[in-house]
């Protein structure tokens, strides 16, 4: 037995064949624990709805393989079907059908044992109670989003897949969905969800794993960010000095720190612990401070970093 | 079992909202039954030749009618001409159903989260077919009932009663008619998973009622006697023509071609 909730090894995906073959998923290998959050950060046509569909067992690998909840997929696929949820990345409801019924369909196929009684659950939790009778044909981007997340969680899977979740809706109904997945998160559910929203990958998820057809690089959000860059302080100066650069790098916990036209940039790992010292060096040494702000490093710099260095990689 | 059951009560409760469905479901047999009826209401007491508007009926046809003589053969006549209407019905219904359901379920972008589901395509394609055929068989059936009642009650005489009751008509309606709505579906199935209209599609497989009109303009023209050896015939080579399409359908019914190839 594992913790591990999925295990993917050396997983491919080729479609076509010859010289127009594309190489979709190239050699994908990660684990994923059970009650995590797992961010598959990519751009499109990066093999993010493939790999998905990989792990769901809609289309079959061209090599490798991958467990899913206890099960592999091309050999035990109507077991994993059972085990997984998914919010396909367009989520397809029975327009002429109510959401109750669309509910209650899902819930029959999947063998649900107390159909009324899941459908009402979750249409409650996702707030749609109330239009439980009317056609999905009315209902708008988000409440379609809403009742197909309301879908993937009927048959209460302990693996969730969610492919683009907030795309396409507008701000309001995307912080809904956002502090659904957060409360989902809370209930231990592994959940992997494809984005290419790096806010979103940065605040919902406990690791992510950057994707361009293969894994460019894979931590939590604040190592990555921290790994490849550290985190920059600037201090804007009334006069530039160099001996001002020099006093802060006699510390240990500074990596790096220049001067920038009036300004001296300091790289370090904890800046609202160090700050302080730094502040106070620099003033015993005669500077005059006018501004002290962080140079924010996103995950997007992260993303934008490796991407350029994939590009790079292949001409 | 139970899951083809799940979707097909599905297929209804969302292909019957479509109001093309639901016409050519409920009111295309009523038309078909009305149209001969009709016939045969305004040809009460003419002779032969005035009530076909024919120079004669066909000799062939003739010698069928065995003891029938004159009035009654005209009608006999005009009656196994009206078993070609009884035919077509269980080719248009499960056509129309079945293509404004795969359209549909492309469409709605439904297809993705079925095959995700933990359901086997062969249940999937199962619960489509019997979804489409079903209602066809039934309402052919239900339609050729009323049709027999209607025609006796407008004869006032049970020999036209007799000769829809015969094993010919029988045949036609419980074996052929089925085993045309199975060829429609499959067909349908197939021409479904290339277009985006429903109306093309429809139009398309619609194709599988050109055999059975072809048999009956040839009846018409005196080529061809649809008599009981002919749907025999026809009934043993839809089985295998049935076989055929379904195994073509059953191999398109895959969920990876599904999912990445129907467009
Ligand atoms: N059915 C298919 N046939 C051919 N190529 C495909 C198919 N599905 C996806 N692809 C290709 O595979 C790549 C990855 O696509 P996808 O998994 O949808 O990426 P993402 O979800 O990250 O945007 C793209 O180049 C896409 O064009
Ligand atoms: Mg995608």
């Amino acid at each position: 037995m594992t913790e591990h909730a999925i295990v993917v090894e050396n997983l491919t995906k080729r479609f076509g064949k010859g010289e127009q073959a594309v190489l979709a998923v190239d050699n994908l290998s990660l684990q994923v624990r059970a009650g995590e959050v797992f961010g598959l950060l990519g751009p499109n046509g990066a093999g993010k709805t493939t790999t998905i569909r990989m792990l769901s067992a809609l289309i079959a690998p061209t090599s490798g393989r991958a467990v899913v909840a206890g099960h592999e997929i091309g050999k035990e696929d109507m077991d994993v079907r059972r085990k997984v949820g998914i919010l396909t990345e367009t989520p397809g409801m029975y327009d002429q059908l109510s959401a109750e019924r669309n509910l209650a369909f899902f819930a029959a196929l999947y063998d649900v044992a107390d159909i009324p009684g899941q459908v009402e659950k979750y249409l409650r939790m996702l707030g749609l109670w109330a239009r439980r009778g009317d056609e999905v044909g009315e209902f708008s981007k988000g409440m379609r989003q809403k009742l197909a997340i309301a879908r993937a969680l009927l048959h209460e899977p302990p693996v969730l897949y969610l492919d683009e979740p907030t795309s396409g809706l507008d701000p309001e109904a995307a912080r809904l969905v956002r502090e659904f997945i957060a409360e989902l998160r809370q209930q231990g559910r592994t959940i992997i969800m494809c984005t290419h929203n790096l806010d979103e990958a940065d605040r919902l998820c406990d690791r992510v794993g950057v994707f361009k057809a293969r894994l460019l690089a894979l931590d939590t959000p604040a190592n990555l960010r921290g790994q490849l860059f550290g985190r920059m302080v600037v201090f804007h100066l009334a006069q530039a000095e160099p001996r001002l650069a020099e006093a802060v790098s006699g510390f240990d916990f500074v990596q790096k720190a220049e001067l920038i036209d009036q300004k001296l940039v300091v790289t370090l790992d904890d800046p609202e612990a160090h700050n302080p010292a730094i502040i106070r060096r620099l003033v015993e040494a005669g500077a005059e401070l006018r501004f002290v702000g962080e140079v924010r490093r996103s995950l997007e710099d992260v993303y934008l970093h490796l991407m350029d260095k994939e590009e790079g990689n292949h001409g | 079992m139970d899951k083809v059951w799940v979707m097909v009560r599905k297929e209804w409760a969302e292909v019957f909202k479509n109001r093309f469905v639901f016409f050519s479901v409920a009111f295309m047999p009523l038309l078909f039954i009305a149209i001969p009826l009709g016939v045969l209401y305004s040809m009460r007491g003419a002779s032969p030749e005035q009530a076909l508007g024919l120079s004669e009926i066909p000799p062939e046809f003739m010698a069928l009618c065995g003891d029938l003589a004159g009035a009654d053969c005209a009608q006999f006549f005009l009656v196994s001409q009206f078993l070609m209407l009884f035919l077509l019905m269980p080719v248009i219904i499960p056509v129309t159903i079945a293509s404004y359901s795969i359209v549909g379920e492309k469409r709605t972008r439904t297809l993705e989260p079925l095959l995700a589901a933990p359901i086997s395509t062969l249940q999937l394609l199962a619960g489509k077919a019997l979804g489409a055929a079903l209602p066809a068989v039934f309402v052919t059936w239900g339609a050729y009932i009323v049709f027999v009642i209607g025609a006796v009650w407008i004869t006032g005489s049970s020999v036209i009663a007799a000769q829809l009751l015969k094993p010919l008509w029988l045949l036609a309606i419980a074996v052929v008619g089925p085993l045309l709505s199975v060829a429609a579906v499959s067909l349908a199935v197939m021409v479904s998973s290339r277009v985006n209209d429903p109306r093309v599609a429809e139009q398309i497989s619609a194709l599988v009622m050109l055999p059975v009109l072809g048999l009956f303009m040839g009846q018409t023209f005196g080529l061809i006697q649809v008599d009981q050896s002919v749907v025999v015939w026809l009934a043993l080579v839809l089985v295998l023509v049935d076989a055929a399409l379904l195994t073509l359908a059953i191999q398109l019914f895959q969920r990876e071609t599904i999912l990445t190839r129907w467009k």
